[in-house]
């Protein structure tokens, strides 16, 4: 169907100006991609000098300054530059329009100085790295963060300036899902990614300012010596600590809910089967939104925070629980009896369930307090966020980059170097932080440079695997890139999916569509319709 | 250029000036919730550090000038009315009284700056100051250094909104001047009043909380 000099929003407008001043949302999410991938790269080229310094006890290559400031690095450039904007900004600017049939975002304007706050917080991410990179965990504590020599302020300011950035990209969404929706597109005819993507805006509006104002509190501290943090003067370091989780716990919900959305088109897609479950899985996206401001306290158990407060937080704690395993059931229930084609986006959903599956419950166990006070601060808790963010979130990013890359760029990729990558991403995940379960329950302590002789072998088998996940994420690069340059001419709907993005060409034309955006079907009718050769057509 | 249709302000992606309008109302009032959490961060502070340290609080808002933040709330309640009245002068097509209506709002504000300004100058002149800067001796209670962080961390955050809106009050003048507003469109002019009315509101209850409460 895709004829092969068609005019497209890559090709309509040439030239590096019409790339910087671009009001089109899907040429800043293509921008915000670039952004996101390349701090995917540095973030983690900083984690395989971690893995590879923690082979052997005491020091293998860099010094235990050195280290620090790695895995402070490793954190802060994966959150604040990769993962926070990975799924709504990058995949989400590009897509959300697209599903709910409207032309762009509610303010194509606020979208690009979005991208420009995120390419300055970056360079002061960037500063502080050359100039004396922090120590400090991307966590920031006081009273530590206020003493330290190292650039503190630059990475704050930078966490400060990105945190704007993922502001306007929420009040875009907003807006955009409120006032834009095609006519005939009522709130539960929405793809869930949609959902998915307005509950993680509302965190992003509600959450963000108050990280805001601590981390400008924070800086004034350093700065000035204004006491507020400081207990000596008055204040109170564990203030830093409620204020800071008060964001950030939410904020891991801003990182996993739209990768759960995500994974809900991926299941329907390649199960060729109507979602189980539709209402369910919007309201636990909101019930997520909601309850995860109510938790924060499950990062403070030991922080001398009242014993009531703790047993309240380890209640809310559970029960923020149940919307996620509503999606699982729902997922699973999806798929049962389904037409499941095993595409390498569904290879990738797929390890998102039985990843994502391991990080909650594991979740559940830390919000225990009676174990939370052995495991807290070992690499159980070390091992669980990187199962719900990167087996959950990075994962389901992946996903998503092969189910819409050839929405984005026209091309298909080679889909048996993308079955491979899959593979190996998902062995050398499983070798690298599985294995920390085992250390952290042994009692290996997060963020140490040195360690006993007894947790050698298993710390050692910990990096092999970095290697093999190294290995799938290059394979990675090679094909997508290869893509761009040899891939085969995608066709409108490679897929068989049933939503709007898949029924304009591949690439989309500048405004999207053409012509009228005609609404007959909800997006997972699969029971009632059918695609072939990118021709939708009822059963 | 400008029919029923497609009159030259509306966005090429809503389908008319309604839609248009309602979306930047609905944006505006979201970016109006983040500054209310911004602020709202900064009171809660002030919550816990007065509940923590209740006489130091009581001993050290009397140092504040009340008849000096009273004015300023006076300047800033009459800066929210003009700016009002500018919008409804838009809406009746009356752009000569929008611009004087909009240089009277700025002028207020500057005002505002200038009282605040001579207060920030006492203040600095007896060390009433955060911190480690803090060397006035007329607080007897501990840790009289917090109120004044607060304070200026509080007043200051909010002066910085003062001076963003007076930069949003000008490129808005500037485009009534140049004809971009009439009664069909006027919406750029109304978001701004959405602003500075939030900014208004924020002073309406840090002038009590810091001054009056005792």
């Amino acid at each position: 169907m895709s004829s092969s000099a068609s005019v497209n929003y890559l090709n309509e407008f040439k030239g590096i100006k019409s790339w910087l001043f671009t009001l089109d949302h899907k040429r800043i999410g293509v921008m915000y991609l670039f952004g996101v991938m390349i701090s995917f790269l540095l973030g983690g080229v900083f984690a395989v000098v971690i893995r590879l310094e923690l082979l052997n006890p005491g020091m293998d290559f860099i010094t235990a300054d050195t280290y620090n400031q790695m895995f402070t690095l490793h954190g802060a450039v994966m959150i604040f530059l990769f993962i926070i904007p990975a799924i709504p900004a990058a995949l989400g600017n590009f897509v959300l329009p697209l599903m709910i049939g409207a032309k762009d975002v509610a303010f194509p304007r606020l979208n690009l100085a979005s991208w420009y706050i995120y390419v300055i917080g970056a360079v002061f991410a960037l500063y502080s790295i050359v100039a004396g990179a922090v120590d400090t965990g991307w966590t920031f504590y006081a009273p530590y963060s206020t003493t330290t020599s190292t650039s503190v302020i630059s990475m704050t300011l930078g966490a400060f300036t990105l945190g704007f950035s993922s502001i306007f990209t929420g009040v875009n969404f907003i807006a955009t899902v409120h006032k834009l929706r095609t006519p005939g597109m009522t709130w539960f005819k929405m793809p869930l990614m949609v959902w998915a993507l307005y509950a993680t805006a509302v965190i992003q509006i509600l959450a963000t300012p108050v990280l805001g104002i601590t981390l400008v509190l924070l800086i004034l501290e350093r700065a000035f010596g204004i006491g507020i943090f400081d207990a000596a003067m008055g204040g109170d370091p564990v203030l830093f600590q409620h204020f800071f989780w008060f964001y950030s716990h939410p904020a891991v919900y801003i990182m996993v809910l739209p990768g759960m959305g995500i994974i809900s088109e991926l299941i329907a897609t390649f199960s060729q089967k109507k979602i189980f479950g539709y209402k369910l899985i919007a309201y636990s996206s909101m019930a997520i939104a909601l309850i995860s401001f109510l938790v924060w306290g499950h990062h403070m158990f030991t922080s001398g925070q009242s014993e009531l407060a703790s047993v309240v937080f380890s209640f809310l704690t559970f029960f923020v629980g149940i919307p996620s395993g509503v999606k699982m059931f729902n997922w699973m229930a999806t798929m049962y009896k389904g037409r499941i084609k095993l595409d390498s986006p569904m290879l990738w959903a797929m390890s998102f369930m039985f990843l994502f599956a391991i990080g909650g419950f594991t979740g559940i166990m830390l919000g225990a307090i009676s174990i939370d006070i052995h495991m807290h601060d070992t690499y159980f808790v070390v091992a669980h966020f990187h199962y719900t963010m990167m087996g959950g979130t990075v994962i389901a990013f992946f996903g998503g980059l092969h189910y819409w890359w050839p929405k984005i760029w026209g091309r298909m990729y080679n889909e048996t170097l993308a079955k491979i990558s899959v593979f190996l991403v998902f062995i050398g995940f499983n070798m690298t932080f599985f294995t920390q379960f085992f250390l952290g329950s042994q009692g290996m302590p997060r963020r140490y440079y040195n360690y006993l002789d007894k947790f050698q072998p298993l710390h050692a088998f910990s990096s092999y695997g970095s290697w093999v996940l190294a290995a799938g994420f290059v394979l990675m690069a090679y094909y997508l890139i290869h893509s761009l340059y040899k891939g085969e001419k995608a066709p409108n709907n490679p897929w068989g999916a049933l939503s709007l993005e898949w029924q304009t060409q591949s690439p989309p034309v500048h405004h999207n569509f053409e012509g009228e955006v005609v609404l007959d079907h909800d997006p997972y009718d699969y029971d009632t319709r059918m695609v072939i050769d990118d021709k939708l057509i009822k059963k | 250029m400008e029919h029923a249709e497609h009159p030259s302000y509306l966005q090429h992606h809503f389908a008319d000036s309604q839609q248009q309008e309602e979306t930047a109302k609905l944006g505006m009032w979201i970016f109006l919730l983040t500054e209310v959490l911004l602020f709202g961060g900064l009171f809660a502070f002030y919550a816990i550090y007065r509940a923590w340290h209740p006489e130091m609080f009581v001993e050290a808002h009397k140092v504040l000038d009340i008849p000096m933040g009273a004015l300023n709330t006076f300047v800033l309640i009459t800066s929210s009315l003009t700016m009002a009245l500018s919008i409804r002068a838009m809406q009746v097509n009356n752009k000569k009284q929008t611009i004087w209506l909009l240089v009277a709002t700025l002028l207020l504000a500057a005002t505002f700056l200038v009282i605040k300004y001579f207060e920030y100058s006492h203040k600095f002149h007896l060390g009433q100051l955060p911190g480690k800067y803090y060397t006035y001796e007329g607080i007897t209670a501990a840790n009289p250094h917090i109120f004044f962080s607060i304070y200026f961390t509080m007043t200051g955050l909010h002066g910085l909104h003062v001076v963003i809106g007076m930069a949003v009050i000008t490129w808005v003048l500037i485009r009534t001047i140049k004809n971009n507003f009439s009664s069909e469109y006027y919406t750029p002019i109304e978001m701004t009043g959405l602003y500075w009315h939030l900014v208004d509101l924020i002073w309406i209850f840090l002038f009590p909380l810091l001054y009056l409460i005792g």
